[in-house]
């Protein structure tokens, strides 16, 4: 037994699999470690207290003392940014979890299930998937009153179909194959099905569908904030921050600029790092 | 001195890149001659090259591949020294291409003859009128049903065997001076591939066209090459008349490739008396469908009436052309496709009609092996999780006594222990099939339903895998129910043989008999189509017209 342990080491160092990202993706994946980190420690690096009155001026520019201006009521941006983070990426990293859990989970139980469960599922899912996601939130929010579980299970609810749609179309690929036949032939019941036979051969794809949702989230959420909608006063995502400063963009203040710089770095880096996974993980099957 | 030779081709080398940069030699220095009017066949294994080489006679390499060293000519020009705009000019004018599937060569939104003209048009050869005029004399050039009309329908509208036929004729409409045919028989059924090499042949003899012909049957080369090449990993190994490589091969490798055709009568396991009174398997008037199911019965009936015995330690073949309903029968004994009426017996016990009301046990006695290794095996899985699962699920093995078993069935199979922690991806064809083998295997099981487990192979491994199966037999005293189109390799492995038609079984013979005892037209039909490593059969073979119309699908 030991002979054959050791003929076996040699032949798995062999083996050039490694996960291994180009520069794009790395880039896409130092800015979003980036706003991972600034997420959990922004409090104790941020330079002001940010919901404290910190200048006289409103709308200040850029200065020494204030690296991205200040906002309407003279509050530091650059702490408040940092502390936007904590909102904005937890609140999607939540929300997109929730979808994509339910989404890929029910959607390979109808994969593999198939009939009338199959059936019902997907045209009331297809159904909701009717609703524009906005309006859906706008009318959540309106109806029971913003707070963060609240955005977090709306923002789910309204990405969950979309998750569900994607994980079927891939498992219904993957439950025809012959390897599912074998198992299914061998008396095996769903639940092993689908966690070890269809799972491990989606998860590429869905991993992938996961960076693009929890872009679409933060676009969502900040969209919500923006409008009013979504984390309230005192507090602030960086949605709420373009909102709270709108006015200052016709006095040309930096304060409006950088939570929307924000935004757009944290949505274009998660983009390219997905659209750039090593090989092994997009592609398992080669 | 003998005419100069159309193409020449002097220490072709093709190399690729992979992906992880490694640099690859596909061909390594080949050197061959084809004079006007004569047909080559390049013969080997998957990956020997054979389509590569070919595909390089147009200038063209597939993606990734590139032309390293070495000159093609063709005629007078020289191929590796052209530009791109030069060869695309070549292509269809000097040289065409025969693809292995018709089916989808062909745009199945456009009519036949609009494709098949294509060619003049592109390249401007002659105004469309006398295009489609020559179109139609290549059509019954090719014995081809219809040939005024059959241009006007669409591909799907004709058989697989006509398809690939016009797609000969959209290969031969340029006036080509070469035809590369690449496997343009291997995905048809053998009574088809006769018309479809008759016609061929025909019309490449008549136009003195020079030929390549692809292909890894030895059997269908011998009747349609004048000489053969014998390749094998990117090398020539032997190169010569067609007649001499069958009958005098020098090369140790076109031995071993000759080898594979020869039948080696089966001879069936001896067990008790007592025991082989009791059928391990008894199939009694099995019907079996898809689609929905309505009063009972569903909308398209495959299975009728299906009936046999297959007693302890023997082995049953099972043959028909595709659509015959071979697979089909092999879900239903297996519980895939549960039967509508009729039943299935395991050793005198009546099993239940789908997964779900068999037993564990009932399922553990009967395993299938399918035709496509790769396929049946989980890519995301390691091998020893693949072979684990079945041990476990069948007789709750863990730990130790797991990992020694899995040992033992790789080496059952004949593969090395160091297998285990690889993956699917990193086997070879022939080794997926031994890990399906050794899964099937895993659960203990009195009989394995192997459906078409060699053709997917290629001919010198599908034959060490017939070697394993007898091997297994006698060591395990398992029976096989083995499906397959190739008669020589039921021959090799069968006592009994069922032959199937649309559905229903015609007939049930001895293997080892089976052409002298054939008495049923279909049967005798089947038989005869299948070809015989001696360059005059098909110019030999005689079927009586009226049969053919009524079986084959031509």
């Amino acid at each position: 037994m030991m002979t054959l342990r050791s003929a076996s080491t040699p032949d798995r160092g062999r083996k050039p699999r490694a996960y291994s990202f180009n520069w794009v993706g790395r880039i896409g994946l130092a800015v979003m470690l980036f706003w991972a980190v600034v997420a959990v420690i922004g409090p104790w690096i941020s330079p002001h207290p940010p919901g404290e009155i910190v200048d006289w001026d409103y709308f200040g520019p850029v200065t020494e003392n204030f690296w991205m201006g200040t906002d309407y009521l003279g509050r530091d941006i650059f702490s408040r940014i940092l502390m936007g983070a904590r909102f904005t990426v937890g609140i999607a990293l939540a929300a997109v979890t929730l979808a994509c859990t339910f989404g890929v989970i029910l959607g390979m139980v109808a994969a593999v299930t198939g009939g009338w469960f199959d059936m019902i599922l997907s045209r009331l899912l297809d159904a909701f998937n009717g609703i524009p996601s906005l309006l859906f939130g706008l009318v959540v929010v309106a109806a029971v009153g913003s707070s963060i579980p609240v955005l977090v299970l709306t923002l789910g609810a309204i990405y969950m179909p979309g998750a569900y749609r994607f994980a079927r179309a891939l498992a219904v690929n993957v439950n025809t194959m012959d390897f599912v036949t074998v198992a299914r032939a061998r008396g095996e019941r769903t639940p092993y099905l689908i966690v070890r036979e269809i799972f491990p051969n989606i998860l590429g794809p869905v991993l992938a569908d996961l960076g693009l949702r929890f872009v679409f989230i933060v676009l969502v959420l900040s969209g919500l904030s923006f409008l009013g909608l979504g984390v309230q006063p005192p507090n602030a995502d960086w949605g709420g921050l373009v909102r709270e400063n709108i006015e200052g963009l016709s006095l040309g203040a930096p304060a409006v600029i950088f939570p929307s710089i924000a935004i757009a770095s944290l949505t274009i880096s998660v983009n390219m790092f997905i659209d750039n996974l090593p090989t092994k993980i997009r592609d398992r099957s080669e | 001195m003998t005419t100069p030779p159309l193409v020449r081709v002097r220490g072709l080398k093709i190399g690729a890149t992979t992906d992880a940069g490694r640099k690859v030699e596909i061909i390594k220095g080949v050197s061959f001659d084809i004079a006007p009017g004569e047909i080559i066949a390049l013969i080997g294994e998957s990956g020997s090259g054979k389509t590569t080489i070919a595909l390089s006679l147009m200038g063209h390499t597939r993606t990734g591949c590139a032309i390293h060293g070495g000159e093609i000519s063709l005629g007078t020009s020289v191929v590796t020294a052209m530009t791109e705009r030069q060869r695309a000019r070549l292509r269809g004018t000097e040289v065409s291409y025969v693809p292995q599937s018709a089916a989808a060569a062909f745009n199945p939104s456009k009519r036949i003859m609009d494709q098949v003209i294509e060619i003049a048009d592109i390249h401007k050869l002659m105004p469309p009128a006398q295009a489609r005029a020559k179109a139609v004399e290549l059509f019954r050039a090719l014995a081809l049903p219809d040939p005024e009309n059959i241009g006007s329908r669409y591909p799907h509208q004709v058989s697989g065997g006509q398809l690939q036929r016009l797609s000969a004729a959209m290969a031969l409409i340029g006036d080509p001076k070469l035809v590369i045919f690449d496997e343009p028989t291997t995905a048809l059924d053998v009574t088809t591939q006769i018309e479809v090499l008759r016609a061929f042949k025909s019309v490449m003899a008549k136009g003195g066209i020079s030929g390549v012909y692809v292909s890894h049957d030895l059997a269908v080369v011998a009747q349609i090459a004048d000489r053969i090449i014998v390749l094998r990993g990117g090398e020539i190994q032997e190169e010569g008349p067609t007649d001499q490589i069958l009958n005098a091969p020098r090369h140790a490798y076109t031995r071993q490739l000759l080898a594979a055709f020869e039948p080696v009568p089966h001879v069936p396991l001896a067990v008790p008396e007592a025991e082989a009174r009791k059928p391990i398997l008894e199939v009694v008037n099995l019907h079996a469908g898809y689609g929905p199911v309505r009063n009972g019965e569903p909308a398209a009936k495959i299975l009728k009436d299906v009936s046999f015995r297959l007693e302890r330690g023997r082995n049953l073949g099972v043959i028909g052309e595709s659509g015959s309903g071979k697979s089909t029968l092999a879900r239903a004994i297996a519980g895939i496709l549960p039967p509508y009426k009729g039943s299935v017996l395991m050793n005198g016990h009546e099993m239940g009609r789908d997964i779900q009301t068999r037993s564990k046990e009932e399922l553990r006695k009967a395993q299938m092996v399918f035709q496509l290794a790769d396929t049946a095996l989980n890519p995301a899985h390691s091998i020893n999780t693949i072979l684990a699962r079945p041990l476990t699920f069948y007789h709750g093995l863990k730990g130790k006594a797991r990992d020694a078993r899995v040992a033992r069935l790789l080496d059952m199979v004949h593969l090395p222990a160091s297998l285990r922690h690889r993956l699917p991806g990193e086997l070879s064809g022939g080794q997926k099939q031994r890990v399906n083998l050794a899964r099937a295997l895993a659960a203990d099981p009195d009989l394995i339903l192997c459906d078409e487990i060699t053709s997917a192979l290629d001919t010198v491994v599908a034959a060490a895998i017939l070697d394993l199966l007898k091997e297994l037999q006698r060591e395990l005293g398992i029976s096989y129910m083995f499906i397959s189109h190739d008669l020589s390799t039921v021959e090799a492995i069968c006592d009994d043989v069922l032959v199937m038609l649309k559905g229903e079984v015609v007939e049930a013979l001895p293997a080892a008999e089976m052409s002298a005892r054939a008495t049923h037209p279909y049967s005798r039909l089947l038989i005869s189509s299948i070809p015989k490593l001696d360059t005059g059969w098909l110019a030999g073979l005689e079927q009586d017209p009226q049969l053919v119309a009524q079986f084959a699908q031509r």
